[in-house]
């Protein structure tokens, strides 16, 4: 079982690192949730995956009666799921804005930050004279 | 419970500024006074730090290494301390640099979200808890970058928002690896699991991914392209306070987390760290001189500092971590401090773009000192405070014999004083090209109170500067006990677990 889930693991990492390397803003995003949830279950299986019963203690009592499934990873991967999804919103409203504001997806394309600079003179001559 | 303080005043204070966002003037002050209180629980947490040694508290009452603990050690309080110091500096700068549609949309209250996630994350002693205290921290830049909502603005962010995500997702996935191969993320319960171990695939693989990461934060070569897309975009305050504080708490979490639970002399990860500074160094200080806009180049200064301060780490001795933890201070305040006369700078001459601006030492004389005390501490010229930083790196580098890391540090801080020499040439030597605001002298003027608050800041942290320059023993002394904190973390750990644990 944690060979399947490793396996599923890095399927999501390489898909999502393919679409991130796409230089497109919405697939950039798409690839950000993959490797999101490719992160999720590797917690998931870094707990052990065990039948067990829930970790339910009776009460009264102080302790489980028997063997307990870990309930640790599944705080965890709640929490960065709540955190993930969070920052996921927020990147994805920023991307449409960026897409209303600079009118291009194509992340290549934004260039307000760090402009291109500008062709040097001798630059701009070289390209002026014929072959 | 002063080490909860140090969280819950920004926390509370960026509550509060939220309530009163509709009534600017209020919130301006009750973040200053937020920033205030700050500082003052910073100082007197430093202060039983250093008469009781590292101190620390189990939150909700679970005992460690079960429940989530806040732990200080003097390198953590002196973290708080700067952190404290930052906060009042660019609050008081706010005053006259912050507009009020900034405010409008949340200004206070996303800075004071950002100092409780900086203070948390040096406060904290446990390794999820780390992560969210990084997140808290990110949110909160994310919306401070993007509050002025220019088109400059939105692309930088779209950049710093996309590769800070990809670094803590691969942060999330260490912590989860290493939870998996120890079965704590306690770092005081981990100091003693992981030592032995260090070569287990799963332990140095999350070793590997939490080193991308906090390189990523910390703008290492090469995941640093974040940094100089972004930083220059958004107001002046903002800038100083991201300069200040961002790429340090990651310096700060490998100092922390490569001492405490892995062992940074481990050759993998000692290489890695070695090369990686020695890079970072050498092409942020390159980026620095292709640049033109003030901020752009400070920037990229930025990078080849962090280069200093991991290769402190990546040494490995005891005098070179506290070569590193001395330049961590040292360039919080020197930094800041750069940022804010930039911003002093584009305010008297119309921009911060160098081709566009001159003459300012005719005109303001007592600006260009105050920007060279910054500057050439920057560069490492005696009797400044960045002078003995490096200093003690180099010594450091060439007592382990790593001489081209010496030579690399050497030449770096030649050619950030060709960086320094190039802002002092274009903005203060030159006149100003014809045309510009700054040579038709339509520059808007600045009230009296605005002069003020743009000054008082950059004075104080010109002083610092100064006053650690001349008197380095104390600073020295003070890094070299929170370097015995990192190195043997016995009381560290006694603090955290109370002496059960080996």
């Amino acid at each position: 079982m944690e060979l399947i889930l490793a396996a599923l693991v890095g399927l999501l990492v390489a898909a999502g690192a393919y679409l991130m390397m796409s230089g497109y803003l919405v697939r950039f995003l798409f690839g950000l949730v993959l490797l999101s949830n490719a992160a999720n279950l590797a917690i998931f299986a870094a707990g052990r995956l065990t039948y067990a019963a829930p970790p339910l203690i009776p009460e009264g009592a102080l302790a489980p009666g028997g063997p307990v499934g870990n309930a640790l990873p599944q705080a965890l991967i709640l929490t960065a799921i709540v955190i993930g999804f969070g920052l996921f919103a927020f990147a994805l409203a920023l991307s449409f804005r960026a897409y209303n504001a600079l009118g291009t997806a194509e992340m290549n394309a934004m260039r307000h930050a760090e402009p291109v600079p500008a062709p040097t003179p001798t630059a701009a001559a070289e390209t002026e004279r014929p072959a | 419970m002063m080490l909860a303080a140090a969280i819950l005043i920004p926390m509370a204070t960026a509550v509060l500024c939220l309530m009163l966002r509709r009534r600017a003037a209020v919130a301006r002050l009750v973040s200053l006074a937020g920033a205030v209180a700050l500082l003052i629980a910073s100082v007197l947490l430093l202060v039983t730090v250093l008469q009781g040694g590292p101190v620390a508290a189990q939150m909700g009452g679970w005992p460690a290494p079960f429940g989530i603990t806040l732990v200080a050690d003097l390198l953590s309080a002196a973290m708080v301390l700067i952190t404290g110091i930052v906060a009042v500096a660019v609050a008081v700068y706010g005053l006259a640099d912050v507009t009020r549609n900034e405010e409008r949309r949340g200004h206070h209250t996303l800075t004071q979200a950002l100092l409780a996630g900086v203070c948390g994350a040096f406060l904290t002693g446990d390794m999820f808890n780390l992560y969210v205290w990084f997140e808290v921290m990110l949110i909160a830049s994310f919306g401070l970058l993007v509050i002025g909502g220019g088109k400059a603005q939105i692309d930088g962010a779209v950049k710093y928002v996309g590769l800070n995500l990809i670094a803590t997702l691969a942060f999330l996935t260490g912590v989860g690896l290493l939870y998996g191969a120890t079965g704590t993320l306690n770092m005081a319960d981990l100091h003693g699991i992981v030592p032995g171990r260090q070569d287990e695939v799963a332990i140095l693989g999350a070793a590997a991914l939490l080193l991308f990461a906090f390189g990523a934060k910390a703008a290492m070569f090469p995941v640093f392209f974040w940094l100089p897309a972004a930083y220059h975009t958004p107001s002046v305050t903002t800038s100083a306070l991201f300069a200040a504080l961002l790429t340090k708490v990651g310096v700060y979490a490998l100092l922390r987390v490569f001492t405490l639970v892995f062992d940074a002399g481990h050759p993998s990860i000692q290489a890695v760290l070695l090369v990686g500074a020695c890079l970072t160094m050498a092409v942020g200080v390159l980026g620095a001189a292709a640049q033109n806009g003030i901020r752009r180049i400070l920037s990229f200064h930025i990078i080849s500092q962090i280069g200093y301060m991991v290769v402190g780490l990546a040494i490995y001795t005891p005098l070179a971590i506290v070569g590193g933890i001395f330049y961590l201070f040292h360039h919080i305040v020197v930094k800041a401090n750069l940022f804010l006369i930039g911003g002093l700078i584009a305010r008297r001459t119309g921009s911060e773009d160098l081709d566009r601006i001159g003459g300012l030492w005719a005109a303001r004389p007592w600006l260009g000192v105050l920007f060279l005390i910054p500057a050439l501490s920057l560069a490492g010229i005696p009797p400044l405070s960045g002078f003995w930083a490096k200093l003690l790196i180099v010594q450091a580098s060439l007592e382990a014999e790593l001489y081209i890391v010496a030579a690399v540090a050497l030449v770096v801080g030649l050619l950030t004083i060709f960086s320094m020499s190039k802002i002092w040439l274009e903005a203060f030597w030159k006149e100003a090209p014809a045309g510009t605001p700054a040579a038709t002298g339509t520059v808007p003027a600045l009230g009296a109170a605005a002069t003020a608050a743009l000054l008082t800041p950059a004075l104080a942290l010109a002083a610092i500067t100064v006053v650690i320059g001349l008197m380095p023993g104390p600073f020295f002394d003070a890094a070299q006990v929170a370097a015995d904190h990192l190195v043997t973390p016995d009381a560290y750990v006694r603090a955290v677990l109370g002496g059960a644990s080996p």
